[in-house]
């Protein structure tokens, strides 16, 4: 199978370098050439090149880097993997959901797993509720009560969702279940609420300010560093925690 | 031919078990008689083993069929997307074989064939390029050697000693040594331009996972590998082809790498706010912790590495590691911390690898509760859990690097416990 196909590719290859040739002898005395590829390379003008590949059908695609491997990436390759949002909205495709539609495809592909509020079903994730917990002995973190970004959730649920069946929703499918999760995290009220590229910078996040950068280099490193105690460090030892006792470790666990 | 094999071989399995009888038996036989695995002809001294044709590529032998990766079931919903545990209880030295390293999948470990990988790289670059896995061989090869800790390794002891097993506690680690290229060579030959500020690596599995890294790491040692310990990456370390980002959480190490673009923000991806983001007591988190913090484990003995030999010379054996580069010294306590002693490394310790330390002890066969220490190059000592606690409250999962504690009771056996 991957042996013919080689094969083919390596036949439209020679079929392409055959044409091209044809092409530039043909031509060359009688139509103007098209720009030198390897100037517009150089330029890095994509649409130029494009349309010199769509004229020509020869331009070169061999990168021209300083080991000159690898070759252009193509607008349309490039348009099919880059598909991360940042938070500021980069990268949101036109589009629009709305709650009622949100809550229709969540529960026939989300709720499986993710429960029909959003509630979670046995460990697989919450996505609604916890609000106000963050500080407490066991925070329930969601993408209501957690996480800072908006863009972070569409992106995932784009790129990642449904769990086994990845990049099989539409643009606007992922608006609507957004919509819908929001809706379930009562960060959006209004049942009748469409979600889209237009307004979804003004969604506000509960938790958007919670985030300090890591602080490590000042909160701990000057308190974990110096010569440490090697001699009588202590006045007592005693036992104060014991795994046995909460026993959870695996049967199997290879002793 | 093959019918006196199959005689022959039946034989022999029949006399493992005589083999194994007779180890039994000379366990306790009288020193006077002699131990008959050396006054009787073994059955491995007398007749043929497997031909070279046997074991193309071979496994462990069936004697160390204990010696593998295990899970924790009630840890993940399922086990697809799910981590399990290096056996480092039962390991030496500091390379972990790939075939027992742990993994930690987000959807499952995919199967991408060589033919088929492409590797882009985009954004704020002069010239977007696509690499073929024979393209990347035809850059510029390095070997470096570097550990990959999951930032959640010891996650489950924050609110106290909870697994008995160096390998539940310590597992969600290896040591390998890759073979590929810098990033920064890929990039240049992208032509990163001078905006580019950060680097999001994405995998090419369903979880697509995708981190954003800063430009100044990203050109420093991150490192785009397609061998480990000298073959080709299993298929759940990223087959055919992974991002190294030494010293940082494991979960930056993108696997199956199918993209790096070059941005000029950091994404904030799910695996980088809603995971791997560290919560404080009121309830503020740390993003961006991306450092793994010196730490230390004993691996033997520990709870499934038992002392069995009773008193006397024992040798007390674990590993060391820091994300900030260099270990340089290992202290080991025999009673909880009253007294230290500082372990022999079996090397001089290496930027972002395992170092393998020893303390050569007389045991007196009563209760020890030996504890670690690790001190790196930039002069960071690890910290207790009770120091770690201080600062950062009982919420946090990730990057847990506190001293670890081993009950050694007297008949050998040894349990997970905290201490005061």
């Amino acid at each position: 199978m991957s042996k013919s196909r080689n094969l083919f590719f390596l036949l439209s290859l020679g079929v392409i370098f055959v044409l091209a040739l044809a092409y530039n002898f043909a031509d060359r005395n009688i139509a103007k050439l098209p720009p030198d590829p390897r100037t517009v390379n150089a330029q890095y003008d994509f649409d130029l090149r494009i349309i010199a590949a769509a004229n020509a059908a020869n331009a070169p695609l061999e990168g021209t880097g300083p080991l000159g491997l690898g070759r252009k990436a193509l607008k349309q390759e490039i348009v099919a993997w880059d598909l991360e949002i940042a938070p500021d909205g980069t990268g949101l495709p036109v589009g629009s959901g709305s709650v009622s539609y949100g809550e229709e495809i969540f529960s026939e592909q989300c709720s499986v797993c993710h429960g029909d509020f959003a509630e979670g079903v046995d460990r697989w994730p919450e996505l609604a509720g916890g609000e106000g917990t963050l500080a407490d002995e066991d925070p329930l973190k969601t993408v209501g009560s957690y996480w800072p970004h908006l863009s972070t959730a569409w992106d995932y649920i784009h790129r990642s969702m449904p769990y086994g069946y990845a990049q099989s929703l539409s643009d606007d499918d992922v608006y609507a279940m957004l919509a819908y999760i929001l809706y379930s995290n009562d960060i959006i009220e209004d049942e009748e609420f469409v979600l889209s590229n237009e307004n979804f910078l003004d969604v506000e996040m509960p938790n958007a300010n919670g985030f300090i950068i890591d602080d490590r280099d000042v909160t701990e490193y000057p308190l974990f560093s110096g010569d440490p105690c090697m001699k009588d460090c202590k006045l007592k030892v005693e036992v104060t925690m014991r795994a046995r006792v909460l026993d959870v470790t695996p049967e199997d666990g290879g002793s | 031919m093959s019918k006196k094999k199959t005689t022959r071989r039946a034989f022999l399995k029949g006399s493992v078990a005589v083999g194994s009888a007779a180890f039994t038996a000379g366990t306790s036989v009288k020193a006077m008689e002699g131990d008959p695995l050396i006054t009787e002809p073994q059955e491995w001294a007398q007749f043929t083993g497997d031909g070279v044709d046997a074991t193309p590529y071979g496994m462990p032998i069936d004697f160390e069929s204990d010696v593998v990766r295990r899970n924790v079931g009630w840890l993940t919903a399922d086990t697809i997307s799910s981590v399990n545990f290096t056996p480092i209880h039962a390991l030496d030295g500091t390379i972990t074989p790939q075939g027992c390293a742990f993994e930690r999948n987000h959807s499952g470990a995919i199967e991408l064939p060589k033919e088929d990988y492409r590797l882009m790289i985009n954004g704020l670059v002069d010239r977007p390029l696509v690499f073929t896995y024979e393209d990347l061989q035809r850059f510029p090869r390095e070997n470096h050697v570097y550990f990959c800790e999951c930032a959640a390794n010891t996650g489950m002891e924050w609110a106290g000693a909870q697994l008995n097993g160096a390998q539940f506690t310590h597992g969600m680690i290896h040591n390998m040594e890759y073979t590929g290229i810098p990033l920064r060579t890929l990039l240049n030959e992208a032509g990163l331009r001078p905006e580019g500020s950060w680097v999001f690596v994405e995998g090419a599995d369903a979880s697509s996972n995708g981190r954003s890294i800063p430009i100044e790491k990203a050109l420093d040692d991150v490192f785009v590998a397609f061998k480990a310990n000298g073959e080709a990456l299993r298929k759940e370390h990223g087959y055919p082809v992974r991002l190294v980002v030494p010293g940082w959480e494991g979960n930056m190490w993108v696997k199956w790498l199918r993209r790096v673009e070059v941005t000029d923000q950091p994404i904030e991806s799910r695996e980088e706010t809603s995971k791997y983001t560290d919560t404080l007591a009121d309830g503020t988190s740390r993003k961006w912790t991306w450092v793994m913090d010196a730490k230390s484990v004993i691996t033997s003995p520990s709870p499934q590495t038992p002392i069995k030999h009773g008193s006397g010379p024992l040798v007390i054996s674990g590993l060391a590691w820091s994300g900030h580069g260099a270990i340089t010294r290992v202290d080991v306590t025999l009673d909880g911390g009253e007294n230290w002693f500082r372990a022999r490394l079996a090397n001089p310790g290496e930027t972002k690898a395992l170092t393998r330390f020893y303390l050569d002890i007389d045991w007196n066969g009563k209760d020890m509760f030996l504890q670690s220490r690790a001190h790196d190059e930039t002069g960071y000592v690890q910290p207790s859990k009770e120091q770690l606690r201080n600062v950062r409250g009982l919420n946090s999962i990730y990057h847990n690097n506190c001293i670890q504690t081993w009950w050694v009771k007297k008949g050998g056996e040894v349990e997970n416990v905290e201490v005061s």
